[in-house]
């Protein structure tokens, strides 16, 4: 299906919607978090894994309040006005009032100014917040600012969730996350300057497109790309492949072959035609095709990297068991295929394309495509083949962060 | 309590100085000489090697935001300066409208203004398109992610700090003092030269001061204008805090900056000093 001339599309994506959800200025939040940071002791405290005692005696006893506070990522859930249909469902069964914000624009940035209030054990505001996993996730858990899980109240979670995104890397037994979402990076293109269908990531190095290659900003998504042009995997990469994949990286900055190292605003330069072949993110691919923009994304046959958007409580919330609830009721298929027809980033939750198959069924004309578009997207949906090749970001310690954000930083921050 | 009244006038100002500069900067300075990672914690060791690291790993950073400073000062005193005159001298009732023209582009926040600048210079867009399309620059020739856009964006955004300062000083400026000059037959050049230049050179050191400082410590521009060869100082300094949260790299770093400018400052000071110009002045 040509998604360029299906109106349905078109339609179906709403103004509002276009805009990317990691479109974001980091720099706005950096004032605060320089405040927040002038007041904090940087002290820190790493924490040893919970036991599943102290777990059970945490949460017995604990009451639900029938408020909650939730944090999450701009454009990242279903939106109809100025509801959100899945919270009011969810305010509807369990009495529990939501007060939700896009509070979050990048890990970072939301990392800085969450750390100084965790670190002196304060209420940050929030009892349930979204992160990727990544650094800032691993730096919260080794911090000990997330609360471990009670599985015992997340009956939907075992049901539903795909089996591949239970016992993730970064968080052994989801002991104190759960996806919300996954998305893919990979190589995004345009046709329009860029000849025959790109299916190896070798493309990112042909000097065919000097100065109209588009790379990444953070040093894991670049430095996977790096690993994966190399034939490295990254999850049984060690310091030495670091290197090599560094000097890969260099090889390619010195050669003039990197327009810019982009953080989300890679989506705009693509389609200005400023690069013509960039790393991207596939969730922000869909909407610019669905946007007719004249776009593809692939999974490069070396592989792409996957990753997940994790909820988690932190410490200090004032809600936790409102928050358990609403991490396993948006496990409900019927509630995942409401987000999954909105948010257009793959969902954990693998029975949903069935239900969006019947929701497109019972819908008409161009609703009816659209939803059809989202159940047979390889960006939603992506095949057995896709999937073999993605791998995550490498879960670092924190002498291995140093080592390797050492070597990557100056290639895409020198 | 007659006695005290200048003191308690300055009590609201001493108490911002003290509370949102002194403070931090005591607290920041502490922080440069820790060890240590965010996990583990820092510790006070004063360890003074980390400002040797840093200058050694970002001089290029620090020389390269340096000159972006300095290339956008000067590029701005050339623009901004016949501007002031020009509404000084020429503006006549419409003083006020001229100048919140200068202003207008404030009330656009900062970012929203330097993302638009992507668009204008896009490598089709308004204006590389139709110079491209006329054959006037090569279909490689691109504006985005090159110095020359870094500069234009610093000099954009700082303007009116240039021409504000500028228009004060020449604004006072009496016309009767030119009147005499031309009485006694100097040439417009010559009066310009000898009266209304070193009369202005006030403002000219405020609006540099007003626009090296903020320029060379920068980073928006270089963010979403600049290339992997236009990464200044604020970039780094971002990055160290926010992203490695190496809180002592990053104060480090936002010392030796803070060295750099306040001893250029005195040293321009000095050179062109508020007080010789004002010597200049009365002569």
């Amino acid at each position: 299906m040509d998604l360029r001339t299906n109106p349905a599309f078109l339609r179906g994506m709403t103004q509002s919607r276009r805009v990317s959800r990691r479109d974001a200025f980091r720099i706005a939040g950096l004032g605060a978090a320089g405040l927040a940071l002038a007041a904090c002791g940087v002290e820190g405290r790493r924490a040893a894994a919970p036991s599943p005692s102290a777990v059970a005696d945490f949460w017995t006893g604990k009451k639900q309040n029938g408020t909650l506070r939730f944090a999450n990522w701009p454009l990242y859930i279903d939106k109809d006005g100025k509801d959100y249909p899945s919270l009011d469902k969810f305010t509807e069964e369990t009495g529990i009032k939501v007060t939700y914000q896009e509070a979050i624009q990048d890990n970072s940035t939301w990392f800085g100014k969450i750390q100084p209030l965790l670190a002196a054990n304060q209420d940050i505001g929030y009892d349930l917040m979204v992160m990727t996993n990544g650094i800032q996730l691993s730096r919260a858990l080794a911090l000990g600012y997330l609360l471990p899980l009670d599985h015992k109240q997340l009956p939907n979670f075992a049901a539903n969730a795909a089996p591949k995104v239970k016992n993730p890397i970064w968080d052994p037994n989801n002991t104190h996350t759960i996806p919300w979402t996954i998305g893919v990076t990979g190589i995004a293109y345009n046709p329009e300057y860029v000849d025959g269908e790109i299916t190896s990531i070798q493309e990112l190095w042909n000097p065919k497109y000097k100065g109209k290659i588009g790379m990444m900003l953070d040093t894991q998504e670049v430095a996977n790309f790096g690993m994966f042009a190399l034939g490295i995997d990254p999850d049984k990469s060690g310091p030495a492949d670091w290197q090599k994949a560094a000097a890969k990286l260099q090889e390619q900055r010195d050669a003039g072959l990197v327009r810019k190292y982009y953080e989300n605003d890679y989506v705009d330069a693509l389609a200005r035609g400023d690069v013509w072949i960039t790393m991207a993110w596939s969730g922000d691919i869909f909407q610019q095709v669905a946007e007719g923009k004249n776009l593809k994304f692939v999974v490069p046959e070396e592989g792409g990297t996957i990753w997940t958007d994790n909820m988690c409580i932190p410490k200090t919330a004032q809600n936790p068991v409102d928050a358990l609830k609403l991490m396993d009721f948006v496990y409900k298929p019927e509630i995942a295929t409401m987000l999954v027809e909105y948010i257009n980033y793959i969902t954990p939750v693998p029975a949903t394309k069935e239900l969006v198959l019947a929701d497109a069924a019972k819908a008409k004309g161009e609703d009816k495509e659209f939803l059809e578009g989202v159940a047979n997207s390889p960006l939603i949906y992506p095949s057995e083949e896709d999937q073999a090749r993605l791998r995550s970001y490498k879960t670092l310690t924190t002498a291995e962060e140093k080592q390797f954000e050492d070597l990557f930083q100056p290639i895409t921050q020198g | 309590m007659r006695r005290l009244t200048p003191y308690l006038l300055v009590l609201p100002g001493g108490l911002w100085l003290l509370v949102f500069l002194v403070v931090p900067m005591v607290f920041m300075a502490s922080v440069s000489t820790q060890e240590g990672d965010v996990v583990n914690g820092f510790v006070q060791t004063f360890h003074f090697a980390t400002y040797g690291e840093v200058l050694a790993q970002y001089q290029t950073q620090f020389l390269r935001s340096v000159g972006y400073g300095l290339a956008g000062t000067v590029i701005s005193i050339l623009i901004a300066y016949p501007v002031a005159y020009w509404i000084a001298f020429k503006g006549g009732s419409r003083k006020a409208t001229y100048l919140l023209l200068v202003l207008l582009p404030f009330f656009v926040s900062f970012v929203l203004r330097t993302v638009s600048w992507k668009f204008l210079l896009a490598d089709d867009g308004i204006v590389l398109g139709p110079l491209k399309s006329a054959g006037l620059v090569g279909e490689d020739f691109h504006l985005l992610q090159t110095t020359a856009a870094v500069i234009g964006g610093l000099v954009y955004n700082y303007l009116p700090f240039m021409v504000l300062p500028i228009y004060v000083a020449l604004e006072r400026v009496n016309p009767t003092v030119i009147e005499a000059a031309r009485d006694l037959y100097a040439p417009r050049a010559v009066a310009f030269a000898k009266i209304v230049l070193p009369l202005s050179l006030p403002g000219v050191f405020a609006g540099v001061l007003m626009t090296f400082v903020p320029m060379t410590s920068d980073y928006v521009n270089a963010a979403i204008l600049g290339g992997p060869e236009n990464t200044m100082i604020g970039n780094i300094i971002q990055t160290e805090y926010l992203v490695n949260n190496d809180y002592p790299v990053g104060a480090a770093l936002s010392f030796t900056l803070m060295a750099a400018m306040l001893i250029g400052i005195f040293a321009y000071a000095r050179a062109l000093g508020t007080e010789n110009v004002l010597e200049a002045a009365a002569r």
